[in-house]
């Protein structure tokens, strides 16, 4: 049962990447040039979403189990700390770089896209470089 | 400011992202966890037994996206503006600054703000702020 939910929802989560326009790299970058013809399409994207995960999210917190009995995993770090906001800078020089994020770099991968190939090898390289990073 | 009028989307967008929106309620009301794609990718370079099977298949589900999409309507081609070697670089910051943020678009923007999470609310405005700097910098700034 986890195992067919989580497919649906990264199924649902890729077509709506793909029916906002998220999947195209140029769409996003049209959101991060506010100095060039702005589309500020990306900002409806995250208003949708959060309208709808807001009551989940609401139901969630208040939940030990999953409707399905399993624990409910939520994040309880509340530190604001360098890694986070270091690592954030980093990611969002990536993101401007190539207009790619980790679900659309997939969801483009799907399409049989070369570039999304290589940006998705690159970015589990990046995230193998932060494992031994930690392991030592 | 100069808004594209011609390119924006308002409707398939705030729909699309509604869809995402309802995705995130799915894996977070039956599986208990976060709809962070990075976390939930990086989480596999690190296996833990009986954690790896809903990852694999969530993954899974968005690689598959665009065949069942195309079931029902044809899926837009997309464009790539970065050459091959800014695509990669961009793939090695993207991979190592999600793990140390602890998320991305998915896991600090949808599903951290949807929490009312103020760390990632710091993570959002973080990485949209480089972002905005970064195509600053690209298209109109320095490297022509």
């Amino acid at each position: 049962m986890p195992i067919v939910t989580a497919l649906l929802a990264g199924l649902l989560f890729g077509i709506g990447l793909i029916v906002s326009g998220m999947a195209d790299p140029s769409k996003v970058l049209g959101f991060l040039d506010l100095a060039g013809a702005w589309d500020p399409s990306l900002a409806f994207v995250m208003a949708g979403a959060i309208a709808v995960g807001l009551g989940a999210f609401a139901v969630a917190r208040r939940r030990r189990t999953s409707l399905i009995g399993l624990d409910m995993k939520l994040p309880a770090s509340t530190t604001v700390d360098r890694r986070l906001v270091g690592g954030s800078l980093l990611f969002g020089i990536g993101w401007g770089i190539a207009g790619l994020c980790p679900g659309p770099g997939l969801v483009a991968l799907g399409m049989g896209q070369p570039k999304a190939a290589v940006f998705v090898l690159a970015m589990l390289a990046g995230m193998g470089i932060f494992e031994m990073l930690e392991r030592k | 400011m100069n808004i594209a009028w011609n390119a924006i989307t308002p409707y398939a967008s705030l729909a699309g992202g509604a869809v995402i929106g309802l995705a995130a309620s799915l894996l977070v009301l039956f599986n208990g966890r976060i709809a962070g794609i990075s976390g939930v990718l990086g989480g596999l370079l690190k296996p833990q037994g009986g954690d790896t099977g809903w990852r694999f298949a969530f993954i899974g589900g968005l690689v598959a996206a665009p065949a069942v999409h195309a079931l029902f309507a044809a899926v837009p081609a997309p464009h790539f503006p970065a050459g091959w070697g800014a695509t990669a670089l961009a793939g090695v910051l993207v991979g190592v600054g999600t793990r140390y943020g602890s998320g991305c678009t998915s896991g600090h923007g949808v599903c951290g703000l949807s929490r009312l999470s103020p760390r990632s609310l710091v993570a959002t405005l973080t990485f949209m702020l480089a972002g905005f700097a970064t195509v600053l910098v690209v298209r109109h700034g320095l490297v022509h």
